[in-house]
């Protein structure tokens, strides 16, 4: 056992694949340490906000400040305010002023602004140009303007007498905070989905979920399967027929029709995670049944099985030790595939809303369903849902790459 | 004339179909045999005649498609597990291909323990099983010291046949059926290994019974010689009857098949 252990860290790929699963569990079960938040507490008003940093502004203003001059703060900050349509505007009104177009640069803040205050008249009349046109270019210089002062902003407060606003304090425009003296910063690495929670927290979540969910029903389809399929297999005749009997059954029924109708008839209220991932694995154990079979069938008349019969062990000890060891890698296989099959037929269900109920735990099939119900693969929201793919391909890939590295170590004879 | 010895194994129209339809084969048709206590038996054919699939029936690890075999003068019975392995007790073999007979995932320590085991030896002391495997594998010129703790197919081929015979040493039982026993082992060790095995018959009363297309090694070691030809058996009688005077063609055949060292090789003819 301690020499099969070995041999199988010694291979590469399933160094890799066991690495990285172990990463994905390793996350699932840290980071609710750190972050004990509930998963599906909503945070945020308004959908789909950006990752990022956040920073309490009331609590900015109440921290303490520090100058900093900084060259280039002013000009950023213009250059930040300064709008794509507002400096397509400037372009046009000094092209329409007799500026060559290829002078223009729209994407140099500080050269496009001195052309600006060079060029700029607000008595010009230029060739087409409307009375609305020319107040638009008024107010657009007027707001420039306004982005040049330095003057800092005023904070009042209004005095609950006299209904008047006291000035307070000036933020000067060479303020800063420092971010780890301001009391609420809240990082939300992938953004809030549409409900507002925080993508992450919720994604965490939804990993273990999904994969218990993943876990019973492989672990139960590949049992279901792996005894049928041997028993089946290896005694043939009559129990092999009633077993092929009920297997066609299911065959014939197309295991996710018969899922979708289980499903449908626990009510809501009954549909938890773990009812939903016994349901899968009930529902998929065919293939695995019939993939074993087949191989026991062309094990079974090998002459080290009939060494074995002469060498005067029970069926038990041969179905045990002459036929699984021969197929264990293909039934890992199985596992695995029923594994990430699982995970995605409970991500099935949850698309047609019968999944596990919405109200405890997130599941990846959830999240998705989510994501794609409000449209978030339209509005260009890629952290509710590109993050959730990436999770199910990650666990699907890992989980492969383990069971080729165990196919070396399983299958002793393909070793070097 | 009838014959007194007493019959280990017999069998009355024994057949074997595989498949059907157009992948109906025919492999062993309808063969009569009476195999007596003691004497050694060669059954020859060339490959593809139905040997191996007779030696399977044999061993009750087929099914006889028609036909019946008797085991010691009374119809065989192995209809349950218990019934099996008092059976294997008696009745043992030596596959044709080493490569395919060994579980991979099961130390060579194992395969010679079964044996241990199937004679009823598995409350012996460890150090007396050792003694036990190291005197079986020296009979077939194996070092026990150097196979414990290896698997079968860390061995080469000629030495996974020795394996297998070495547990006839250990099993020691009524009837041996060899197919093909040392097609991989070198021509001296050979003999020594078949001397043994034919010592086990006069140390246990073993009836040896070769499988084998080499009319030579089965006219060496055997006294009856049975010609088997695309599943029946055209010839049969005592090795000097059947092998200095062939009534059939293709026993002529394969006796003119056996290449003899000191006369020049005809490839003209082939
Ligand atoms: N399991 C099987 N299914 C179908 N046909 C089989 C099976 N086993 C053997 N046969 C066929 O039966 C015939 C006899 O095969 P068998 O193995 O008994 O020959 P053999 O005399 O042992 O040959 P060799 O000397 O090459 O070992 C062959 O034509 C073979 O194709
Ligand atoms: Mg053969």
């Amino acid at each position: 056992m301690k020499h099969m252990l070995q041999q199988i860290f010694q291979s590469g790929k399933f160094v890799t694949g066991f690495v990285i699963f172990v990463a994905i569990v390793l996350g699932v079960i840290i980071y609710p340490l750190v972050i004990p938040d509930p998963p599906l507490k909503i945070i945020a008003q308004g959908t789909f906000f950006e990752p990022g940093i956040y920073v309490n502004v009331y609590d900015s203003i109440n921290t303490k400040y520090y100058t900093l001059n900084l060259d280039e703060a002013a000009e950023r900050r213009i250059a930040d305010r300064l709008g794509d349509e507002d400096r397509q505007a400037i372009q046009t009104w000094l092209v329409g002023n007799g500026m060559a177009e290829n002078e223009i640069d729209i994407t140099n803040t500080e050269q496009l602004l001195d052309q600006w205050f060079n060029n700029f008249d607000p008595t010009t009349r230029l060739p087409g140009m409307t009375n609305a046109d020319r107040n638009y270019y008024i107010r657009l210089n007027n707001n420039i303007q306004g982005l040049l002062r330095t003057e800092g902003a005023v904070i009042a407060e209004m005095n609950e007498e006299t209904a008047v606003l006291e000035e307070t304090a000036t933020v000067p425009q060479t303020a800063y905070v420092n971010i780890s003296q301001v009391p609420n910063v809240r990082i939300l690495p992938l953004g809030t989905d549409n409900f507002g929670r925080d993508v992450l927290t919720e994604l965490i979540r939804a990993t273990g979920v999904s994969l218990q969910i993943g876990l019973v029903a492989g672990a139960i389809a590949t049992l279901i399967g792996l005894v049928l399929g041997l028993v089946s297999g290896y005694i043939g005749g009559f129990v092999d027929d009633i077993i092929m009997f009920i297997t066609n059954l299911f065959t014939v029924i197309p295991s996710f029709v018969l899922l979708i109708l289980i499903s449908f008839s626990i009510s809501q209220e009954q549909r938890g995670a773990f009812t939903i991932a016994v349901v899968i694995g009930f529902t998929s154990w065919v293939w695995t049944a019939r993939a074993v079979r087949s191989q026991v069938i062309s094990l079974r008349n090998r002459d080290h099985v009939n060494l074995s019969k002469l060498s005067g062990h029970s069926i038990t000890h041969i179905i045990v030790r002459d036929i699984l060891p021969y197929i264990a890698s293909y039934v890992i296989m199985a596992l695995i595939l029923q594994i990430s099959s699982g995970i995605l037929a409970e991500a099935g269900l949850s698309i047609l809303g019968l999944g596990p109920k919405t109200t405890e735990v997130p599941t990846l099939g959830l999240m998705m369903n989510w994501a794609m119900i409000y449209q978030a693969h339209i509005l260009g929201k890629w952290w509710a849902y590109f993050p959730v793919i990436l999770t199910i391909a990650l666990i699907a890939f890992s989980m492969n790459l383990m069971n080729t590295g165990l196919d070396q170590v399983f299958n002793p004879a393909l070793r070097e | 004339m009838a014959d007194k010895r007493k019959s280990c194994l017999s069998g009355k129209g024994v057949t074997k179909v595989f498949g059907f339809g157009r992948t109906r084969t025919v492999a062993v048709n309808n063969v009569d045999f009476d195999f007596k206590e003691g004497e050694v038996i060669s059954i020859v054919g060339e490959s593809g005649s139905g040997k191996t699939t007779l030696a399977k029936m044999l061993l009750g690890l087929i099914s006889e498609t028609e036909g019946d075999i008797y085991f010691q003068g009374e119809k065989r019975d192995i209809s349950s597990h218990g019934k099996r392995k008092a059976y294997w007790q008696q009745i043992q073999a030596i596959f044709q291909d080493p490569f395919a007979s060994f579980n991979i995932f099961n130390k060579i320590d194992s395969v010679l323990l079964d044996c241990i085991n199937m004679r009823g030896g598995g409350r012996l002391p460890y150090e007396q099983k050792v003694e036990m495997m190291t005197e079986a594998c020296s009979f077939v010129n194996l070092k026990f010291e150097e196979l414990t703790n290896k698997y079968p197919f860390e061995l080469s081929g000629g030495q996974q046949q020795r394996l297998m015979i070495a547990r006839i040493f250990l099993l020691k039982p009524k009837i041996l059926l060899a197919d093909e026993p040392t097609s991989m082992i070198d021509a001296c060790s050979r003999a020594t290994i078949l001397d043994y095995l034919l010592q086990l018959r006069d140390e246990v009363g073993m009836t040896p019974i070769f499988i084998t297309h080499d009319i030579g090694l089965a006219y060496y070691v055997s006294d009856t010689v049975y010609i088997m030809e695309k599943g029946v058996f055209v010839e049969s009688g005592s090795a000097d009857e059947v092998i200095l005077h062939p009534k059939q063609p293709y026993t002529q055949r394969l006796i003119n098949d056996v290449p003899k060292i000191y006369e020049e090789w005809d490839l003209s003819t082939v």
